[in-house]
């Protein structure tokens, strides 16, 4: 069989293996082959290969065509062994998602979960929901995948009735058979009902997100995979070394490219020698255009030592492209604002202030802050037969395969991402440089070209988190009660490049080429729900003097504006709770009951889970900082524990740190953490316990040791030296998460599956500085708490 | 070009490299190994842990031809079929999250554990400090880590084994 819709192509075995997860055999396209025969014998229209056949009519020849979400078919296949293949257009950064999904739908299916498996992300086999990010692959992708599989199991319930000659209310589904209810012998499998067939059914849905077919999911009390903690599918292959990842994909005649990046941030390339490399072993070729510079040979260390030889001569921008690190706060508060949001204003903030008893004033800051992934970017690009192939992790998948298609002026359907593992994502992937460069090279010079990054690059050039200044205030009246909050936020997030925008990923930036206006970027707002009648929340962006060619990118960084605003605003929450000389909780707890919003039920669960927080922790209830603030454990150590709560769409969070402070070193130890996460319906609760756990350690590295830094001509973080991360001594010695779901009402309606990887991340910056201050009494208002700022400000220095 | 000679995973290879190439290369793109990965190049993350001799070693920065003695990557963990218990362990506790830095977690701890099959805490910690994780499963490994030498030990002890309690 040889219909368009398999007409690419073929995929690399390990490969093919890989994204199939174990059986070659049983995949899309192995079943889309082996059911040909009932195509073209049954002479069906309305499926697949139906629709193949109308886009090629309509003149698009492709091999590679969008799969259709409407058809119930592209979701699923029903194998021959009574086994099921689920496709679904989201990725997995380690998070467990995938296993997730597969319970999703075997639980609306009625399939074992050991009869499943689950290919994600590939531009041409699965439906495009857009890959990942904003923590929303179980909370809104979900829902079209258990429409899909309740969809599946409908119409299996209607051959079956036909079959076994009864009707459908008297049939049931499990284990992937169907049996008449009344005389259970009697029972027929999935797979003799439709194994190696195509469902040939159509779902609804004006968007992805909105598909669905006649048949509604199951009621929560009738779920039974989902609120398992079935183990992930991917971990075994990750630890025994057999898994395929998109680093590991080799293909015949391929070559190793190397980036040579401008030293100087905004420097013009000049001349390129390229007989300083042309002799050298291996050598391919130099390509350049503009400043975008890359030398290809045939073995990898090739490559590297081809980079590094390269003579070329760079001119220095005229103007200086940033300030230096160190000047960068005093940076941002001067600048006048690329753009100013309207103040989100609720009740009378000034005449609340003028009337305070008491007013609390602080200024936060926090710097650049980078993925730097311990993978650095890589891709393998495969121009072969007039097609491009990417063999990639790009969490949007389906983003890259535009953007590529759009910047090699291809047709969409000749141009297909391959998703493959890859080292974390948290946002880094969604603007995907390296898939750009190694489809630009492989179709510059025709075979097949793999680019990674080098450490120094990744570190330097990557994505970044905006670095933000914040300016709040408080009011206090008499007895201590908040009466008035006002949050300013500065944003260095001007030109934050889009979602692999062919106008604004590196190397088309670095080719000068440009959308028709930067991006405009944004300040956040905090994420409120405490009960304060007067309010003022104000955002502007602030630019950098150079904003194109500059590895000062803002793109985003898990929950890409949430850890810094959280960290502002819980810090001072935590700041006004010390001002009026009440017990932080007890203070938010207040806050929370006075609040009037509750949306999904959220004041409810905020107040259930900071409950939660505080009691599992064993929370003490007294003002900060603590009195006895000398811990057993060494005379220079102090103790000290500090709450920060937020939410994140449906997700409500509340997490406690307790730390050791060195006084003598500066240096912060989180000992404890506990962490009160309700995320509505749980799907699988290890596997959101893990994640929490590691989202929240995420968040403790950004908290002591993250921070991009610069001089006024480049970037000077550049590996593991420059720019530290956590290690295994920061490891807590207690991690405990709570799994909250929902309030105590009896009465309420069973929530919804919110996300839950990013959630964790938000509160945590603050709950340790909260903890600092606990501590020490001092408070800590510039990100990283590094030993040597945390000394200065024990010193009573200005950090 | 030089022909060299190694032993991996309890096999003699020969590859025909330029003799500085680090050892990585070789074994990833000569070998077709996918356990060590790179990360940093520069002998600062861990993520290209490779075995030679039961020492764990970065083979980014280990030029081929200096290379004497049994290389042991992480496909070569598991013996007869058996799952090394540190890999089941990592399974049990489902220790990673991307997992890409978790071929220089697996073999660190090895080497850590066959020097000191007993480790306190802080021995777990000082010894895997060199080796980083970017979504921060640390406290996952060191659990999975504490599972393994814990079952060491009550064998030793002639204790039961395999309870499935959890720290």
């Amino acid at each position: 069989m040889n219909n368009k819709f398999t007409a690419g192509l073929q995929l690399p075995p390990e490969v093919e293996s890989a994204i199939h997860s174990i059986n070659p055999a049983t995949s899309r396209r192995g079943f889309l082959q082996a059911s040909g025969a009932l195509f073209i014998s049954a002479g069906l229209s309305a499926t697949l290969a139906g629709r193949v056949i109308a886009q090629a009519t309509a003149g698009n020849s492709g091999p590679y065509p969008h799969p259709d979400f409407l058809q119930l078919d592209t979701w699923i296949v029903i194998h021959p062994d009574n086994t099921a293949t689920f496709f679904v257009g989201k990725t997995d950064g380690g998070q467990g998602t995938g296993t997730a999904f597969r319970q999703m739908m075997c639980d609306e299916l009625d399939i074992p979960y050991s009869s499943t498996r689950l290919v994600m992300g590939s531009t041409d086999t699965t439906p495009d929901q857009g890959g990942s990010g904003g923590s929303d692959g179980v909370e809104v992708d979900g829902w079209p995948m258990r429409y899909a599989a309740a969809e599946a199991r409908r119409t299996l319930l209607e051959l079956a009735s036909g079959r076994l000659n009864t009707p459908v209310a008297g049939l049931s589904a499990e284990n992937g058979k169907i049996a008449v209810t009344a005389d259970p012998s009697r029972t027929i499998t999935y797979a003799d009902l439709i194994g190696g067939q195509r469902f040939d059914v159509m779902l609804d849905g004006r968007n992805i997100n909105s598909t669905r077919g006649v048949a509604d999911v199951k009621p929560v009390q009738d779920l039974r995979v989902i609120g398992q903690s079935i183990p992930r599918y991917d971990i075994p292959a990750k630890v025994d070394g057999s898994l395929t990842w998109a680093v590991d994909v080799k293909l015949p005649g391929m070559v190793h490219a190397r980036n040579v990046r401008p030293p100087l941030a905004g420097a013009s390339l000049q001349s390129v020698d390229e007989a300083s490399v042309s002799s050298m072993p291996g050598f391919v070729s130099v390509v350049r255009e503009s400043n975008y510079l890359a030398v290809l040979f045939e073995r990898e260390e090739q490559a590297i030592n081809g980079a590094r030889a390269l003579r070329a001569q760079w001119t220095p921008p005229a103007e200086s492209p940033f300030p230096a690190s160190k000047d960068l706060f005093d940076y941002i508060r001067s600048q006048n604002p690329t753009s100013s949001s309207q103040p989100d204003v609720t009740g009378d903030p000034d005449a609340a202030f003028a009337s305070a008893a008491r007013i609390v004033e602080a200024d936060y800051d926090i710097p650049f802050q980078g993925h730097t992934a311990i993978g650095p970017a890589h891709a393998l690009a495969d121009p072969s037969d007039g097609q491009m192939t990417i063999y990639s992790n790009d969490m949007k998948s389906y983003g890259l395969r535009l953007g590529v298609a759009r910047f090699l002026d291809m047709p969409e359907d000749r141009v297909r991402v391959v998703y493959m593992d890859g080292p974390q994502v948290y946002g880094r992937t969604a603007a995907d440089d390296v898939g750009f460069e190694a489809a630009y090279l492989a179709n510059k010079i025709g075979r097949p070209v793999r680019v990674q990054w080098m450490r120094d690059e990744e570190t330097a050039w990557d994505t970044k988190g905006p670095a933000y200044a914040f300016t709040l205030r408080g009011a206090l009246d008499a007895t201590g009660n908040p009466t008035a909050i006002e949050y300013d936020a500065r944003a260095l997030d001007f030109n934050h490049v889009g979602y692999n925008d062919p106008d604004t990923v590196l190397i088309a930036q670095l080719m000068g080429r440009r959308p028709a206006q930067p991006g405009r970027g944004g300040a956040a707002k905090p994420s409120v729900q405490y009960g304060i009648a007067n309010q003022r929340h104000t955002g502007h962006v602030v630019s950098l003097p150079m904003i194109w060619e500059t590895p000062l990118r803002c793109g985003n960084l898990r929950d890409p504006n949430g850890p810094q605003v959280t960290f502002a605003f819980e810090s001072f929450i935590d700041e006004m709770a010390a001002a009026a000389n009440a017990d932080p909780v007890e203070f938010r707890l207040n806050m929370l009951a006075n609040s009037s919003e509750d949306n999904a039920f959220r004041k409810a669960r905020s107040l259930a889970t900071v409950r939660a927080a505080a009691e599992v922790y064993g929370w003490e209830t007294r003002p900060s900082p603590n009195p006895q603030q000398r811990s057993a454990s060494g005379a220079s150590i102090s103790s000290g524990r500090g709450i920060a709560y937020t939410y994140r769409s449906g997700t409500v969070v509340a997490t406690i740190a307790e730390v050791e402070v060195n006084r003598d070193t500066g240096h912060i130890f989180v000992k404890r953490l506990v962490c009160a996460h309700d995320c509505g319906l749980v799907i699988n609760p290890t596997g959101l316990q893990y994640t929490v756990e590691c989202g929240m350690l995420h968040g403790l590295s950004r908290a002591l040791w993250e921070e991009v830094q610069f001089d006024t001509e480049k970037v000077t973080s550049v590996d593991w030296a420059t720019h530290p991360t956590m290690r295994h001594s920061d490891t807590p010695e207690s991690i405990e998460v709570v799994i909250v779901n929902g309030d105590p009402n009896p009465d309420r309606p069973d929530l919804p599956h919110y996300g839950a990887g990013e959630a964790s991340h938000k509160p945590m910056i603050a709950a340790i500085a909260n903890a600092m201050f606990d501590a020490t009494g001092v408070r800590l208002r510039r990100v990283p708490f590094r030993k040597e700022r945390v000394l200065g400000a024990l010193r009573g220095q200005l950090t | 070009m030089a022909s060299i000679t190694l032993a991996v995973n309890g096999s003699t290879r020969t590859v025909d490299v330029d003799s500085s190439t680090p050892l990585l290369y070789v074994l990833r793109n000569d070998l077709a190994l996918k356990g060590p990965r790179f990360g940093c190049g520069l002998a600062q993350c861990g993520a290209c842990t490779v075995l030679i001799d039961g020492v764990a070693t970065r083979s980014c920065v280990t030029p081929v031809s200096r290379v004497s003695g049994q290389i042991t990557t992480l496909e070569g963990l598991a013996q007869g079929g058996q799952l090394d218990p540190l890999q089941q362990a990592w399974i049990d506790e489902q220790v990673p999250q991307c997992g890409y830095c978790q071929n220089g977690q697996l073999l660190t701890a090895r080497a850590l554990l066959d020097a000191n099959p007993n480790p306190t805490d802080a021995e777990i910690r000082q010894g895997m400090e060199g080796v980083l994780c970017r979504c921060m499963s640390y406290y996952r490994i060191q659990s999975a880590i504490k599972r393994v030498a814990r079952v060491s030990t009550a064998s030793f002890t002639d204790a039961a084994i395999g309870t499935g309690a959890k720290s």
